[in-house]
């Protein structure tokens, strides 16, 4: 997993490489500098040698200025190789979204698709740039003030590497320990981060029940929940830092202990170096703090990580096969006893057993309760998602033979939920076609009856359009939707309960326009709205995942039930709406 | 040309800005200070205690050389009896420095984390306390930022900045005053030095900060497309666009990889310019030191020498981990503005006294009483007499020449006037936008009218307690919501003791009960995130069994099944029929089948009432209502 997502640091990979090179370079230079004081100590200020104490100090200052550069290098390179594995991972996320099916898209949910790309993704970046910096240069640090330590008095430096591996098992104890209770505390947070969310989003349920206290108390004992959890969690961590410093005390004791007395009995070691060793002890505890600390981070980014990994695998469920079809010969369409569940576990299929054949050019109304699977139905023609059984036939091929843009270009759907995107008018129709003259998508947006308040815009068709169309009414949007599929001048025109906000009259005579400009498309109609398929050529009424019926007005009349009751309901007398009346006005805050 | 998504900038701060982040600041450390007294002077005392003995240790490498090393090579001793001693007195400091460690390492946690705790409770209870037009005027997405990111950055401050910054602020101190004492001249370069580190931390920091506003801003971009097109994501791929959406998330990925480069190559050069300041320091006090001790000027010996130069490290690290505090302390301070703000929001007020009870009849008296009788009573203090009435809840309604405006700007009820007796139907249709939902807010003081009057069974409802007006009214909403919980919990929301037998009876007046029975745990099956895996038709049954089981008086249903295929409809209405037996009802709606059979029908239009009788008299009127009703509008 690790590996695949440092696989894109790509054209950032020199960098990413260098950058614990010169944190290195830095390191060292700060382990000489100690060593060089030493010298210092013990050849000039103790001799005497004012000359001595200048040259030293003159090769402990291009030290430092060589650990400078090594440090601004570090955070230079290491700024670049993290800053493009997070550009790289979210353009490579992107990309792979791009090519998901339905399918895919639902499993991962929209919200979840954004954390990914947005919060997960800083996340392994700043993760990224803190190993590179500190995960390189802790350990190194460690090594080098071993090393020197060693070469100084090999009795005094074992202490350290005791010191050393008894806080390193410390901290694996700790982290270890401390793991599982961090889960549960996360676990507990998202809760009760739910909880608040529930209320925020239903308090008038909330006021109006009189639940404030109740809500109250609730939230109180998950609050409560968390303090408990991380105080649990956090008192293993409070032993950390006595721990370390208890270490680091023995340490300068037994040093400044044993060292007194390699100094004045045994005169194996010099004032100098006894100093280079207290500076050597403090720099391996440093250097453990930080790499406690990259650990925690790395934990902490495992998740992301894991989420990030998820999208980058996700394979599409959808592809082209072997040898595709380019051309889509009609607009006819014929299922094959199709079976399809979205829940593969699911004990009853959402689409059970449809059999139904389609002519080119058909109008075809679709109507049925909600959970009918209507949607459903039509998903399959443009292959939003695939069959479980059976086969779906377009034009005379399995839908699995086209190219995938092909079909979807030949099919055109008006989804349920669909959506505008910011730019304008002009910009959003052209989605169908980008191609398309001013003319044409003049012609589209009369055909979907949208050129009337289009051009009442005054901007008309450079009006723009705010992000997911909020500056246009729900029926604007609506026909503006049509339109932009129309532009594609598809083989086969779907639209999901694309009219329901739009008022019968317009409904009307944009069916009418259908009709007389489109007579070669077919065309499926779903629709709540019976006045919306009343005039189409056959209907299906869909029951429970079922095609409980198909055939035109009159015969649904005589010999359905589900049908007639529809019917009459809303053709009845009081089957008004208020909100069907056109009442659009212009654009609003435009 | 396409205009991009239009991130909000992210504004320097002012004078008076700062300002009110230190007020947050002070006001943080009276929150936790007001609680944690005891434990904060003891934290204190532990870190005192912590660097003292820190310090004394770093102060006996020169004890060390000083005074028993160098003596005993100039005279030659062996005995280390001395040194002995004086190490058994380090222990003790260092023993005492441990435990003064974890003390305040482990008081921290319950302080840091039960001050969260009751900044979270503190923050939840107003909020729930808070008016509708709080929800109704804020974003939710901002709301739940403040309990998510806003607490999580004041953890971190809390937990470990405060104490971090205060045990580096304490070292700063007292390795100062030793390094005076050890020798004032060497004092004096490092104090230089500091100011050097200081400028070069400013100047790096105000340039990084600029990159980071832009880093922000196209990070807002990015962030801003990503939402746009995830959500439009099977739009995408309907019109098969994918190339010419990544197109342009390419152009701003890569405009946000160039301010993140340049912000965070800023940003992470300060530790290494710092570090290596503080080397140059240390080398200059070496020199300007050695040459001192050499020389003999100011009694510098080499054993103070060797001291001092540990201490310019250990003085030189907490000022850098100050600076980077600082930073982390102004961003959680944001947070906690966030908090406080929220924490300052207007509750919602209530200055009725006049109360729901309990009541039965006695010789044609109504009297209050403890016990559930299943009739209600308005108990009515009179201040003037001093006397209390009992009024019989009965659910008449009358709303007396009504105004209200959401803002002063624009009116959006116009001399609302209307009579509802109990056990009637009143309707109120009209398109949206037209003021229903409004009249429904009113009554139960959702919000507070401008003018007129709304009398509930004769009392003016300014003077009932809202929890009780609001205890009388049953509400079914458009937007069904759920609570994570089972069926029978949301249910049982309506009425926290109903018995088992109860819910099911709510359920079946509801129609919900044969579709519960066929979930897989039945009445127990859990629902998650509002009842995502429940049909819209399911979710509104449910609502309608939790007005059912609270058993009011009076029902508000407010566009309940609009969001409804006409065939689940007919089930829903059945439920809903059933419900309203007997009960002051206001069903507002768009749809003309679902109030044909109200007493009285309401059309609004604009906030005022045109047409008001019921079916009848409304299709002899010939008005809105007859021409809507008979679908002659629909092709005027």
């Amino acid at each position: 997993m690790v590996k695949r997502i440092l696989q894109e640091t790509k054209e950032y990979t020199l960098s990413a490489y260098l950058t614990p090179v010169f944190m290195i370079l830095e390191v060292a230079m700060e382990m000489v500098i100690p060593l060089l004081i030493a010298d210092l100590v013990d050849k000039g200020v103790e001799k005497g040698n004012l000359s001595e104490i200048y040259r030293i100090g003159g090769y402990m200052l291009i030290c430092a200025f060589i650990g400078l550069f090594g440090g601004i290098m570090g955070a230079i390179l290491g700024s670049k190789a993290s800053a493009g594995l997070a550009k790289n991972l979210r353009k490579k996320m992107f990309e792979n979204i791009q090519t998901f099916s339905f399918e895919n898209i639902d499993k991962f949910s929209t919200a979840g698709l954004v954390t990914r790309l947005t919060t997960d993704v800083t996340n392994v970046q700043n993760a990224f740039i803190m190993v590179l910096r500190m995960g390189f240069r802790a350990p190194v640090t460690v090594i080098v003030a071993m090393i020197l330590s060693f070469r100084i008095n090999v009795r005094l430096a074992s202490n350290f590497l005791i010191a050393m591996l008894i806080i390193l098992g410390f901290m694996t104890f700790v982290l270890v320990k401390t793991r599982p209770l961090f889960e549960k505390l996360m676990k507990r947070y998202d809760d009760l981060n739910a909880s608040v969310q529930e209320n925020v989003t239903g308090i008038r349920v909330v006021k109006a029940y009189v639940r404030e206290a109740f809500e109250k108390r609730k939230f109180i004992s998950g609050s409560d929940g968390i303090y408990k959890a991380a105080t649990a969690a956090e008192k293993m961590i409070a032993f950390t830092m006595p721990m370390m410093n208890l270490v680091v005390y023995t340490c300068i004791i037994l040093i400044s202990w044993f060292g007194a007395h390699a100094i004045v009995i045994d005169e194996t070691l010099t004032t100098g170096e006894l100093v280079s060793l207290f500076s050597y002890c403090m720099n391996i505890l440093m250097s453990l703090m930080f790499f406690a600390m990259i650990f925690i981070m790395i934990t902490m980014s495992v998740a992301s990580m894991r989420r990030i990994y998820e999208v980058l695998e996700e394979k599409t469920t959808i592809t082209n096969g072997a040898d595709p079809i380019y051309e889509v010969p009609d607009g006819s369409i014929k299922f094959n006893d199709v079976v399809f569940g979205y829940n593969k576990t699911a004990e009853r299929p959402v689409l059970d057993h449809i059999n139904v054949e389609i002519e080119s050019g058909e109008t075809i109304g679709v109507l049925g309760g909600t959970g009918s699977a209507k949607s459903t139905l039509v998903s399959m023609i443009s292959r939003l998602y695939d069959v479980d059984e059976g086969e779906v036939i377009v034009g005379g091929h399995n839908v699995k033979e086209y190219d995938v843009e092909t079909i979807r270009n030949q099919v055109s759907v008006v989804l349920q939920n669909n959506v505008l995107f910011s730019g304008t008018i002009a910009e959003n129709l052209r989605w169908g076609d980008k191609n398309a003259s001013d003319q044409e998508v003049r012609h589209a947006a009369k055909l979907a009856c949208a050129d009337e308040f289009i051009e009442k815009f005054p901007d008309g068709y450079d009006t723009h359009i705010e992000q997911g169309g909020t500056n246009v009414s729900g029926g604007q949007r609506q026909r503006l939707c049509i339109a932009r599929a129309l532009l594609k001048k598809p083989k086969i025109l779907i639209l999901d309960d694309s009219t329901s906000a739009v008022d019968t009259a317009t409904d009307a005579s944009i069916r009418r326009a259908f009709r007389e400009e489109i007579p070669n498309t077919t065309k499926l109609i779903i629709a709540q709205r019976i006045s919306s398929v009343m005039d189409a050529d056959r209907i299906i009424v869909m029951d429970d995942g079922k095609l409980n019926d198909i055939g035109t007005h009159e015969e649904l009349m005589a010999s359905n039930e589900i049908y007639k009751e529809i019917y009459e309901q809303q053709t009845g007398a009081g089957s008004g709406d208020f909100d069907k009346v056109d009442q659009e006005g212009g654009v609003k805050n435009a | 040309m396409p205009r991009g998504p239009q991130p909000g900038s992210v504004p320097k701060l002012t004078k008076e800005q700062k300002a009110a982040r230190r007020g947050v600041l002070g006001r943080l450390v009276k929150f936790i200070g007001k609680r944690y007294a005891i434990q904060l002077v003891v934290v204190i005392i532990c870190i005192f205690l912590s660097v003292i003995c820190n310090a004394k240790g770093t102060a006996f490498m020169q004890e060390l050389i000083d005074s028993y090393i160098l003596p005993m090579i100039k005279e030659g001793s062996t005995d280390f009896a001395p040194l002995a001693a004086a190490i058994k007195h380090l222990i003790v400091y260092y023993a005492v420095g441990v435990v003064a460690t974890f003390s305040y390492n482990w008081i921290m946690i319950f302080v840091a984390q039960g001050s969260l705790k009751d900044l979270r409770n503190e923050m939840f209870e107003k909020m729930e306390d808070l008016p509708i037009r709080y929800f109704d005027t804020h974003a939710h997405g901002d709301i739940m930022s403040v309990y998510t990111n806003d607490i999580d950055t004041l953890r971190q401050m809390i937990s470990q900045s405060f104490p971090q910054m205060f045990n580096s602020a304490i070292t700063i101190v007292t390795v100062f005053v030793y390094m005076l004492i050890l020798s004032p001249s060497l004092t004096g370069v490092t104090i230089a030095m500091i100011a050097v580190i200081t400028i070069t931390t400013k100047y790096l920091a105000g340039t990084s900060g600029n990159y980071f506003r832009k880093q922000q801003q196209a990070l807002g971009a990015v962030n801003g497309n990503i939402e746009e097109i995830m959500n439009g994501q099977k739009v995408v791929k309907v019109f098969c666009h994918e190339e010419e959406v990544m197109e342009k998330f390419n152009e701003l990925n890569e405009g946000l990889y160039e301010n993140a480069y340049k912000a965070s190559r800023l940003a992470n050069s300060l530790g290494p310019v710092n570090a290596q300041l503080g080397n140059v320091n240390y080398v200059l006090c070496a020199v300007v030191g050695g040459t001192l001790a050499i020389n003999g000027w100011t009694g510098l010996t080499l054993g103070a020498l060797v001291s001092f130069l540990q201490f310019t490290r250990s003085f030189i690290m907490p000022i850098m981990q100050v600076s980077q505090q600082f930073q982390s302390i102004v961003l959680a301070m944001a947070g906690a503005e966030r908090v406080f703000t929220l924490i300052d929001e207007e509750p919602e007020v209530d200055d009725g006294y006049v109360m729901l009870v309990n009541a039965k009849e006695e010789n044609g008296e109504i009297v209050e009483c403890k016990e559930r009788t299943g009739m209600w009573a308005w108990k009515h203090f009179h201040k003037a007499e001093g006397t209390t009435t009992y009024v019989k809840l009965t659910g008449d309604i009358v709303f007396d020449d009504v105004d209200f405006a959401y803002n002063p700007e624009k009116t959006v009820l116009h001399n609302i006037k209307l009579f509802a007796t109990p056990g009637q139907k009143i309707a109120f249709v009209g398109a949206t936008g037209a003021g229903k939902t409004t009249i429904t807010n009113l009554i139960n003081r959702f919000y507070d009218i401008a003018d007129g009057k709304i009398r509930y069974d004769g009392i003016n409802i300014n003077k009932i307690k809202k929890a009780d007006l609001r205890k009388s009214l049953g509400i079914v909403l458009q937007d069904t919501h759920l609570f994570t919980g089972t069926i029978a919990d949301n249910i049982r929301y309506g009425k926290l003791d109903a018995t088992e037998e109860e819910v099911i009876a709510a359920a079946k007046l509801a129609n919900a009960d044969s579709f519960i029975r066929r979930l897989p745990q039945g009445y127990n099956t859990v629902i998650k995130g509002d009842g995502g895996n429940l049909s819209q038709g399911q979710r509104q049954l449910l609502a309608i069994a939790r007005a059912a089981i609270a058993d009011p008086p009076v029902l508000i249903l407010d566009e309940a099944t609009s969001s409804i295929d006409t065939r689940t409809e007919k089930i829903v209405q059945d439920g809903m029929d059933k419900l309203m037996h007997g009960r002051t009802t206001f069903v507002i709606a768009h749809r003309l089948s679902t109030i044909r059979n109200s007493d009285c029908i309401m059309v609004l239009d604009q906030g005022r009432i045109i047409e008001r009788g019921n079916h009848e008299e409304l299709i002899q009127e010939g008005g809105k209502y007859y021409q809507l009703y008979t679908g002659k509008i629909q092709n005027a």
